[in-house]
């Protein structure tokens, strides 16, 4: 009998945006669909998210940016997750995210863009289809 | 041939009661004109804060901007003027509004993005080049810095010639809701409550026309709040900061006139008339309140005087030009309701700060509102109509319950430390959104009315890429030519000040002038007051 591995993940407010009530929307869903879900709390540093992502062992990063900083942040996240070497961790952006910014997060080496109208269900669809379980 | 039955869709209030198919005089037993309404501008104040209300002065049309440096935003805001805007909105960019400069690490990525960069003094002056600060009011949406604007602002004026018993305006100052809803906080309540007071303090004293608190339930709402508990809370917590400066031994109507509200009109749970009648109960509760818990005699205190945002939150991505028709709905609730000033969002803020054409637009939307419809003609127009009425006693009866309650478990401030309001709020906005998931509450153009193809790209604002060099040039700049010693000297002072527990504001004056910046200000204010550390809240 094969026992389900629960998913983990990391729900991350980096920068200074102070709005996480998105944010805390979707850990509620990800939790009533049965994942394991971590919340950083407010201003996080892209160091200190790497750290918990590492120290949790967590599966997917979701990072939540409604000021407008998310390249500057997916660039420096990208670039601290490839030198700490967690090559498998799932990495999501939500927020305030123009069209025109999808191109340029995924270029960045993000895997899912979620701007705030995205839906619930499309979010942990997305995660299910494409999470790496540590020993899958 | 049978009937065909007609069947008659069920509705609940916002309240959770049912919705009457229609409304009439038993809907309204001993209607007392007097006791319940008054004349607009008379007590309780229902049907209007002044006589004449738009007959005489329309409410402002303030659209909230800021961006990038101050030259940027010193030209958005001409650009508004020219196009008929009638009072100043101010955005700061959260370095600015959390009390970090440009240069510190972690302002770095979000220098200029969602408003204005302020460092130092010179950046503010900047930004009113060419605007006569005795001409035009502004809003500032400042909380945790808002004793430096307000100290920055002063020393504009004093710069152009302008008396500060002349100065028309607002300052936000509400850091309660920060820590509920929008995290701009710096530190712990207490002495955040306090800093609050200082600057109701100074206005009273100093610039005694400015609306030293703008108590805002806007971002309580956005943050899960339904309209009731978002002007309630609002109430809740105007009391916190009206006791703490009559703590300091000022009479009430020494401190009330100087308050005003930011409140919601609209948003996900929009109602039309729902969002009227609470506006019109939220005065008579507050005229009431004034009058019999705390002894005010002056109109003035009396007076729930508000401006309103027209919710972004209510907007969608798809279809956005429908999000204009949703404004113009928002705008015209707010003119029944009588705001005193009016913000509406963009249709094309679920990408970014509005573009020229989005905010143009919004302010269109008011100015059709106020020359086409003649919405502004007679004062709250829905007075007596007796599903408004009946409606507007619901609400007032509703506000003084959550008030009641939250008093009885505590107080807002105790609720906000332990985290209570902000998990029951997110839990909310989860409710609202698996609601809106399942199709039951309709979204037009989301879940309902939905378009297949591909819509064509709305060109965003996008933030001028050279803004963060153009900051930290000027920065390093002002900093090279100041006298480091004087400047060292200020704050030593200031922090001295704070230590004894003095109203902070005189003693920003000559840091300020001193080109401190705003980030070494509040560094010192630290070490006085310490940080605050978020409870756990989901």
């Amino acid at each position: 009998m094969e026992t389900k591995k629960i998913i983990r993940v990391l729900i991350a407010k980096i920068g200074l945006d102070g709005h996480d009530v998105g944010a805390k929307v979707l850990i509620y869903w990800l939790r009533d669909q049965g994942m394991e879900v971590i919340y950083t709390g407010l201003r996080q540093s892209v160091e200190q998210v790497v750290e918990v992502a590492l120290q949790e062992a967590v599966d997917v990063i979701g990072v939540s940016i409604l000021s407008g900083s998310h390249v500057e942040i997916a660039r420096k996240l990208m670039t601290k997750i490839r030198e700490r070497k967690l090559d498998d961790v799932l990495v999501l952006f939500g927020g305030t995210i123009p069209k025109d910014d999808i191109a340029l997060l995924k270029n960045e080496g993000v895997q899912g863009v979620f701007p705030s109208h995205s839906k619930l269900e499309d979010i942990s669809t997305f995660i299910k289809n494409n999470v790496k379980l540590a020993g899958a | 041939m049978a009937k065909k039955e007609i069947v008659v869709r069920p509705v609940t209030s916002i309240l959770g009661t049912p919705v009457k198919v229609f409304y009439g005089p038993d809907d309204l037993p001993d209607f007392d004109y007097k006791e319940k309404l008054g004349d607009p501008g008379e007590y309780p104040f229902t049907r209007g804060v002044f006589p004449s209300m738009y007959r005489s002065e329309l409410w402002t049309m303030r659209q909230y901007s800021g961006q990038s440096t101050s030259e940027s935003t010193n030209e958005r805001f001409k650009y508004l003027l020219k196009n008929g805007q009638t009072g100043l909105s101010l955005a700061f960019d959260l370095p600015t509004q959390i009390g970090l400069d440009s240069d510190m690490p972690q302002a770095e990525d979000d220098v200029g993005k969602l408003g204005v960069a302020v460092d130092t003094l010179d950046d503010f002056e900047r930004i009113y080049d060419g605007i006569s600060l005795d001409g035009i009011s502004t809003s500032f949406t400042i909380n945790a810095t808002a004793p430096i604007v307000l100290a920055m602002y002063a020393l504009v004026a004093q710069k152009q010639g302008v008396e500060t018993k002349k100065l028309r305006g607002t300052i936000q100052n509400d850091i309660l809701k920060e820590f509920i809803a929008r995290g701009t906080w710096i530190f712990p309540p207490g002495p955040s409550i306090k800093l609050v007071g200082d600057c109701v303090e100074f206005c009273n004293k100093e610039i005694p026309r400015f609306n030293a608190i703008s108590v805002s339930g806007t971002h309580i709402l956005e943050y899960g709040a339904n309209t009731i508990q978002a002007v309630s809370l609002a109430i809740a917590i105007a009391e916190v900061y009206i006791q703490e400066v009559m703590k300091r031994g000022s009479n009430i109507d020494q401190i009330a006139p100087l308050f005003s509200f930011h409140l919601p009109i609209g948003g996900r749970q929009f109602n039309f008339f729902e969002d009227i009648a609470r506006l019109r109960g939220a005065r008579r509760y507050w005229a009431k309140l004034l009058k019999n818990k705390y002894g005010a005699q002056d109109k003035r205190s009396m007076q729930f005087r508000f401006s309103t945002g027209g919710m972004g939150g209510g907007l969608t991505a798809e279809q956005p030009l429908n999000n204009i028709a949703r404004a113009a709905y928002y705008a015209m609730a707010a003119a029944f309701a009588g705001t005193r000033s009016l913000n509406l969002a963009c249709f094309d803020e679920v990408y970014a700060i509005p573009s020229d054409l989005a905010i143009r637009t919004s302010l269109r939307v008011q100015q059709i509102l106020a020359n086409e419809t003649g919405v502004a003609d007679v004062v709250d127009p829905l007075g007596g109509s007796y599903y408004v009425e009946a409606l507007t006693n619901e609400m007032e009866d509703k506000i003084g319950e959550i008030i009641s309650k939250i008093d009885a478990e505590g107080g807002i401030v105790k609720q906000i430390e332990n985290g209570t309001i902000q998990r029951e709020l997110a839990k909310q906005s989860y409710a609202l959104q698996k609601r809106i998931s399942s199709g039951e509450k309709v979204l037009v153009g989301v879940n309902k009315y939905q378009i297949k193809e591909e819509e064509k790209d709305l060109e965003v604002y996008k933030t001028d890429p050279e803004t963060i060099n153009r900051q930290l040039t000027r920065l390093k700049a002002v900093k090279a030519a100041r006298d480091e010693a004087k400047v060292e000297s200020t704050l030593k002072q200031l922090q001295a000040a704070a230590e004894r527990n003095e109203n902070i504001i005189p003693h920003l004056f000559e840091p300020l002038k001193a080109k401190a910046t705003i980030g070494e200000i509040i560094e010192t204010l630290k070490k006085v007051y310490g940080t605050y550390k978020e409870p756990t809240t989901v």
